[in-house]
């Protein structure tokens, strides 16, 4: 597992029912894109997250590829129409196998 | 007709692009919608015989970056920030203790990164915030000390500016601490390296202007230390005064120098009355 990797994720608490609302969303990471070498000469090897999935009750909101060229700490910023109380779900796939979680609830009032 | 007419208006826009100066951006920063950033205000009065006014070199920033620092989730030296609150929670050392067994909450230490570098009395000398928290880690914590800007030591040093964040720069230049100001002010104007150039010949004479593709700012660190775009990690000023110097191509001193420690503290006087902003977020 790449070290130092930590998923941060903003939503509203709540929102009105039907409303689009803004996600932030950030991960710390290297984002190693495999065509850098080191002091020797050696190519480091690419370690990359590769996927970000949001879900919302189950249901999808945005399924992104992710390639080496995305740097460091990768940022993503996204509407969503809320249309019940309910929960947001974050994944994060690592090239290395490792599936990063988050989840936000959030409440219509 | 009216199409040329259009056309010719753009034209005009992009020759006032082309020669207007690079002069600091009109804009007002607020941090997380509820801190108001002090960004420009009168020079001190050491300094009034150079500038009316001192500029923080957030006002010498592009949109998008200047947006990036007003929001402490897209800020991305909060990342580090909060690398070293664990620091901050974790004992290390011999003596079993962290920084939080005596300084409890780290809001505690709130307008502290504003007086440093500041004259320490035990010690007979001038100390910038990374020399204290080293002094505590060898002598409290029985911890070793962290290398001066690496990791560790520049994200707690950002860790104790974030809390600092909108009080103002406040260092002291008279007492104990005159002659090692002086020093720093003499660094300042000695031009240095093959190019023959001072601090002062870039950000007191031509701030405002361009080099080469960038903006020249006043150079004034109280956004210190800041996230680099370039290199993606927290930046020291210590670290920021050896590329300086570096590219009037001279041999530089090392960060954390008797040097640099002194310029530390002069340049630091010369924002006295801007906000501490560090983190900030630059190119």
């Amino acid at each position: 597992m790449a070290s130092g990797v930590k998923p941060r994720v903003k939503v509203p608490k709540k929102a009105a029912a039907g409303e689009a609302i803004t996600i932030k969303t950030l991960i710390s990471h290297q984002m190693e894109s495999g065509q850098r070498k080191d002091d020797d000469g050696n190519a480091i090897p690419r370690s990359i997250i590769n996927r970000f999935v949001c879900d919302f009750n189950g249901e999808n909101v945005i399924d992104v590829k992710m390639e080496p060229a995305i740097s460091t700490n990768p940022y993503f910023e996204f509407e969503a129409i809320v249309p019940e109380e309910g929960e947001f779900k974050f994944t994060w796939y690592d090239d290395d196998g490792s599936v990063y979680e988050e989840t936000k609830a959030i409440a219509i009032g | 007709m009216k199409r040329l007419a259009k056309m010719a208006g753009v034209g005009a826009l992009i020759a006032m692009g082309m020669s207007a100066q690079a002069d600091p951006v009109d804009d007002t920063l607020i941090l997380n919608d509820e801190t108001d950033i002090v960004t420009r205000t009168a020079a001190p009065a050491h300094l009034s015989d150079r500038f009316d006014e001192i500029l923080s070199g957030w006002l010498f920033r592009g949109d998008e970056t200047r947006i990036m620092q007003a929001d402490d989730f897209d800020n991305p030296g909060m990342i580090f920030v909060e690398q070293a609150l664990e620091a901050w929670e974790t004992a290390d050392g011999t003596e079993g203790k962290s920084c939080s067994s005596c300084h409890n909450d780290i809001e505690s230490m709130a307008g502290v990164k504003a007086t440093y570098p500041k004259w320490n009395e035990a010690a007979g000398e001038v100390r910038t915030l990374q020399m204290q928290v080293n002094d505590c880690r060898t002598n409290r914590m029985g911890a070793e000390a962290w290398k001066y800007d690496k990791g560790d030591a520049i994200n707690m040093e950002a860790a104790l500016a974030s809390v600092s964040r909108g009080l103002p720069v406040n260092v002291a230049i008279d007492g104990p601490a005159q002659s090692t100001w002086e020093q720093g002010r003499e660094l300042y104007y000695t031009r240095t390296g093959q190019l023959e150039l001072s601090c002062a010949n870039c950000h007191e004479d031509n701030f405002g202007r361009m080099i080469r593709a960038d903006h020249l700012s006043q150079g004034q660190i109280n956004g210190f230390p800041v996230y680099r775009l370039k290199n993606t990690k927290l930046n020291g000023s210590h670290s920021r005064f050896k590329g300086c110097i570096r590219d009037t191509r001279a041999e530089t001193y090392a960060p954390g120098s008797p040097e640099f420690v002194a310029l530390e503290l002069y340049v630091a006087s010369r924002g006295n009355g801007l906000s501490v902003e560090g983190p900030s977020v630059r190119n």
